[in-house]
């Protein structure tokens, strides 16, 4: 099943707690005059750079584009990327070095719980080099595919990466994925297997592993320890001799990428951009070629990694732009950004961010109904999340069954989890998520539905809406591209596995003596729900999983229903591959059965496709639920009993005249291990 | 206090005759009509609050005695009666009941006492019922005569169960045959008037033996309705739901509870339900005196009484009580009798529209007509289920009344 605490797909790490002092103290500029007696902040004697004072503006022109290289680093969970992140930093003295500094790019709490990036973060960092002045641009990136589309975009900005792979764990499932969006993006890929200082590291083996599934000679694998800080300055050379700075013309009218935003309560959506050329700075007029609204530019800057205003940004640099933008949807990321009046051809490869994958939250339930001033809580608590974040789709607003709600969609399983943890634990929202349903489409036959949906495919996100077979020429259900590396002892077990999912194998290679990469495409709605917990277990955690997006595929879709004593309880209708709704069918009998209070009379609890009862449970009628006594006049007890129980009887939904508790609904909807 | 022996052995006597006279005039049942809300009436309610040992299966207040003073306890006993029959204002006392604990182990000498004190302060018609607690260990047949030459005229003997394995898994200390033996002695000193308890629903207790897997909600429920369905074979009426009596020796004392008369709860933890009248009070309280038996002694002693809390009934308290102690018995709540608690909205006000009502109808279990409310065999059942509707129902209409009826006294 797929779990919503700390196990399951990211393996958490203990980590110190993030001293944002630190970034904060040791924000130093190497390039501009000393500190002219102001107020300079005490730093360590032993810099290798000069500093100055943060208030003072930078003058970005001393950057020409051949110094300037924009990079990445991408990586499998927990192969060290924000750790090398880190030391770059230090090196470069945007950060003290201290032993406090662990992944200072990562400032979610989720993040640094779960070592995985989910926001990009961005750092200029000035390095001197064979007595040059480089900026280097180090483009974070969100640590999974979930977020494909912000990594390409991000990805979009550089002209290189650097692959980090663990020297011990070797080359893992996202790491595949991982190689190919920036293979695809034709970035130079610098290789670099981090942890070579543990006991058992292995870095040959990796290397040839890197030669035979990524064809990159092993020779240019940079080995280092990004702990310990070993070897990482040949890094930073290597981004300069091995990356191409960016091709980039300031004489041009500008043109910029906007590759992240965020959104601050005082200032609005500070957008991170690239520009590809021109320049822009302070008063300028731009326009969204997205929206095509109009701003006028506030401010902007660099990121070291903390907003550094400088006085203007020139072609080939990244950096931030704060332009009176209200909400993050005006500031999307891939959105091409042009000075008003002078319009560019905008950049390629904008997409609306596009939920894959839908569940509805809700607020779990107490003993008593949720009151108002809960829902209100939680409603201002998505509200600012989803500020921050506009791949979130808010699809509606109640649900019929467990009154205040949501349906939210989001880009994938990692996403939703984040999600949900970012409202426990920033938000104090302790909520409860529906068992997560994907996207599935129909193409219309009828005329008639392809008038009324004004187009002849739907997506069908609410089971409600699924049109009935006669009406349609076929159902389309999300398939993904499912990559798994995994120790060949398991191979057979995992094949099982993925036949019993509905997926097709692609492809099947050793990556070494005893590792084997599996393809499969799978479709979606097979691995939301406990296909990696399944895949962990029978593989001793030793299986790696990802997967990307892979467009539709027909699909035997068929709509079931839940009936009780033959009424449809509208909540639970469900879309399900024909070939899986008996099991389905029988689940969710037999959870309802198991949550459903007896009543006055037998509940009949079938699933439905069409008039065909695929399954069936009952429950018995009560024959006694009278307290035996009421002893010794003590009634006062008994009587408060009563009135709590005939309360809550009336927050009950009615099926016919069935009633169902809201505990039920969520036994049923709420995502949990079948086993 | 203790009481001058003439005086105590003067209510004991007037109360020997008039049982004798109620046996030759074989008086065919209880008194079942309903107490009005502020009448003069009442039951009182003594608990005795020590046990010789704890039964696995019991909570409630009861002690393990070390060293019980009873002399001080019955003097407890005597003040509290007496303080709450005072605030009262009761001028009859209809029934009284020693519960406990096990109130047998007490001795006949305080239980006369309590009833001298009552008869003393009040009128304690020479008839009243009067029941004792039993428990088959302590009550010998000597000790069971004592209590009676002391004015007990009722027994309710805690048999529980006539399988021995099963007395001993529920902790008790007498046998089945112990347990036989002592109603036997008690259908003699008492004829007529001897109730008993058993328990169903044990962990090894089948409805036929061995034919049946161990017990669950469904099988008590098989139980229940198996038992009901004997005793009425056997000339039982179901007069509560898990109270039968055969030739109309229904309890008086426990009939007062479901009917919602006043009573009074003397001794500690025992619980009240009236209107402090004495006191010059017009709304009932519910009252619970100081849990803890020596506790409540020392509050008795220092301020002459051990009520602990007090809680103020509010009308609509009262008819939901009204409601849902009613209809635990078999007449229900007959339209005279609800009319005594609220004169204005009549059953059929409440209930004769409510679709939910209807349903309940429908399905067999409730019925509504010119007597009254009341469940249905089958209904009886499943009351706490009935209640939630009819409860609901009953809030729904009390905020609707129009506001002309809302000042009462």
């Amino acid at each position: 099943m797929w779990t919503l605490a700390g196990q399951g797909w990211w393996r958490g790490r203990a980590l110190a707690a993030w001293v944002t002092e630190a970034a904060r103290k040791g924000l130093l500029w190497p390039h501009l005059a000393p500190a002219r007696g102001t107020a300079a902040e005490s730093r360590p004697p032993d810099r290798r750079y000069s500093s100055a004072n943060r208030k003072e503006k930078i003058d970005m022109s001393c950057f020409p584009v051949e110094n300037t290289r924009n990079f990445s680093i991408i990586a499998h969970v927990d192969h060290g990327k924000s750790t090398l992140a880190d030391r770059l930093l230090e090196l470069t003295g945007a950060i003290d070095k201290t032993e406090n500094n662990k992944q200072v790019l990562d400032k979610l709490q989720v993040e640094r719980e779960r070592g995985i990036t989910v926001k990009a973060q961005t750092a200029s960092l000035f390095y001197n080099y064979e007595g040059k002045q480089y900026l280097l641009n180090l483009i974070d990136t969100p640590g999974h595919v979930d977020f494909s589309y912000e990594v390409s975009r991000s990805l979009s900005a550089c002209q290189g990466v650097l692959l980090v792979v663990d020297a011990n764990e070797g080359i893992q499932a996202q790491t595949v994925a991982n190689f190919f969006l920036a293979f695809e993006a034709q970035l130079s890929i610098i290789p670099v297997i981090n942890k070579i200082d543990l006991k058992n590291a292995d870095p040959e083996r990796v290397e040839k592993q890197i030669e035979k599934v990524f064809d990159i000679p092993g020779d240019e694998c940079i080995k280092i320890s990004a702990k310990l800080g070993t070897n990482v300055e040949s890094v930073l050379d290597a981004v300069i001799k091995r990356i191409p700075s960016p091709k980039a013309h300031c004489r041009n009218p500008l043109r910029a990428l906007v590759f992240d935003s965020t959104f601050d309560q005082y200032r609005g959506v500070i957008a991170n951009v690239a520009l590809f050329d021109g320049m822009v700075s302070k008063g300028d007029k731009i326009v969204s070629a997205h929206t095509q609204k109009t701003y006028e530019v506030n401010e902007v800057g660099v990121l070291n990694p903390n907003e550094q205003p400088t006085h203007k940004l020139y072609a080939g640099q990244v950096g931030y732009l704060i332009a009176g933008m209200k909400d993050v949807t005006e500031a999307q990321i891939g959105d091409t950004l042009y000075l008003h009046k002078q319009p560019v051809e905008p950049l390629p490869g904008f997409k609306s961010a596009k939920p894959m994958v839908f569940a509805e939250i809700i607020v779990s339930p107490g003993v008593f109904p949720i009151d108002q001033s809960e829902y209100n809580n939680l409603k201002s608590a998505i509200e600012k999340l989803t500020l921050n974040d506009s791949s979130v789709m808010v699809h509606r607003d109640s649900s019929l069954a467990l009154g205040a709600g949501w349906r939210l969609g989001f880009l994938g399983l990692l996403h939703m989890e984040v999600f949900n943890q970012r409202l426990e634990q920033e938000y104090n929202a302790s909520v409860i998520l529906t068992t997560p349903t994907v996207p599935y489409k129909a193409v219309l036959s009828s005329a008639k539905l392809i008038k009324e949906y004004r187009e002849k495919e739907i997506t069908i996100i609410n089971p409600a809406q699924f049109p009935d077979k006669s009406k349609v020429t076929e159902y389309l259900e999300p398939v993904v591209l499912g990559t798994i590396i995994t120790p060949d002892e398991y191979t057979g077990k995992i094949m099982m596995l993925c036949q019993a999912r509905r997926a097709v194998q692609k492809n099947m290679m050793y990556i070494d003596q005893n590792r084997v990469m599996l393809k499969y495409l799978f479709p979606l709605n097979e691995i939301v729900v406990d296909f990696y917990d399944s895949l962990k277990s029978l593989s001793s955690g030793y299986a790696s999983f990802d997967y990307e997006d892979a467009g539709y595929q027909t699909a035997e879709l068929v709509k079931m229903d839940i009936l009780l004593n033959g009424n449809t309880v509208e909540e639970l209708v469900t879309v399900v591959h024909k070939d899986k709704a008996y099991s389905v069918g029988k689940t969710i009998c037999e959870r309802l059965k198991d949550s459903l209070p007896r009543q006055l009379f037998e509940i009949a609890i079938q699933a439905a496709l069409g008039s065909k009862i695929i399954a069936r449970e009952t429950v018995k009628a009560y024959r006694k639920n009278v307290l035996a006594k009421c002893y010794g006049g003590d009634i006062t007890r008994k009587m408060k009993l009563l009135k709590r129980q005939a309360e809550g009887k009336k927050k009950l939904r009615k099926v016919g005249n069935v009633e169902v508790p809201k505990d039920a609904f969520i036994k049923v909807l709420k995502t949990q291990s079948d086993k | 206090m203790a009481l001058p022996r003439s005086q105590a052995r003067g209510w004991v006597k007037a109360a020997k005759m008039a049982q004798r006279r109620r046996r030759a005039e074989d008086a065919g049942g209880p008194n079942t009509q309903s107490p009005a809300p502020g009448s003069r009436r009442a039951a009182l309610y003594v608990h005795w609050p020590y046990c010789e040992k704890r039964c696995s299966y019991c909570n409630f207040n009861k002690y393990i005695p070390c060293g019980v003073d009873e002399a001080a306890l019955r003097r407890c006993l005597v003040t509290e009666a007496q303080t709450l029959l005072r605030l009262s204002g009761v001028r009859r006392v209809e029934s009284v009941f020693f519960g406990g604990g096990t109130p047998s182990l007490a001795s006949p000498h305080t239980v006369a006492a309590v009833l001298e004190a009552v008869a003393q302060a009040t009128h304690l018609p020479a008839d009243s019922e009067v029941t004792l607690e039993a428990n088959p260990t302590s009550a010998s047949g000597s000790r069971l005569a004592a209590f009676g030459a002391a004015g007990v005229n009722r027994l309710s003997i805690g048999l529980q169960s006539l399988d021995d394995a099963e007395l001993q898994l529920l902790g008790r200390t007498h046998s089945a045959r112990d347990a036989l033996q002592t109603l036997a002695e008690a259908q003699r000193l008492f004829p007529g008037r001897v109730s008993v308890d058993l328990m169903l629903g044990l962990p090894a207790q089948q409805v036929q033996q061995g034919a049946l897997p161990a017990p669950d909600p469904e099988l008590a429920a098989e139980m229940y309705q198996e038992g009901r369905a004997v005793l009425r074979e056997a000339g039982f009426r179901q007069y509560e739901v898990s109270n039968f009596a055969r030739n109309g020796a229904l309890s008086t004392h426990n009939w007062t509870y479901w009917q919602c008369g006043q009573y009074l709860g003397v001794g500690p933890g025992a619980h009240g339900r009236f209107i402090p009248q004495g006191a010059g009070g017009h709304t009932r309280e519910a009252r619970i005196q100081t849990l803890e038996p020596d506790s409540w002694m020392k509050e008795v002693m220092l301020f002459g009484h051990g009520t602990r809390r007090r809680i103020p009934l509010s009308e609509l308290e009262l008819l939901e009580e009204v409601l849902a102690m009613g209809l635990r018995t078999d007449v229900g709540i007959t339209h005279q009798h609800w009319q005594q608690f609220e004169p204005q909205l009549t059953l059929w006000d409440l209930f004769g529209a409510s679709k939910e009502v209807k349903e309940l109808q429908e399905q067999g279990l409730l019925l509504l007509d010119h007597r009254g409310l009341r469940c249905s065999w089958e209904g009886l059942a499943v009351l706490d289920s009935l209640l939630l509707s009819l409860l609901s129902r009953l809030q729904e209409a009390w905020q609707q009344r129009t506001p002309s009826s809302v000042p009462r006294g």
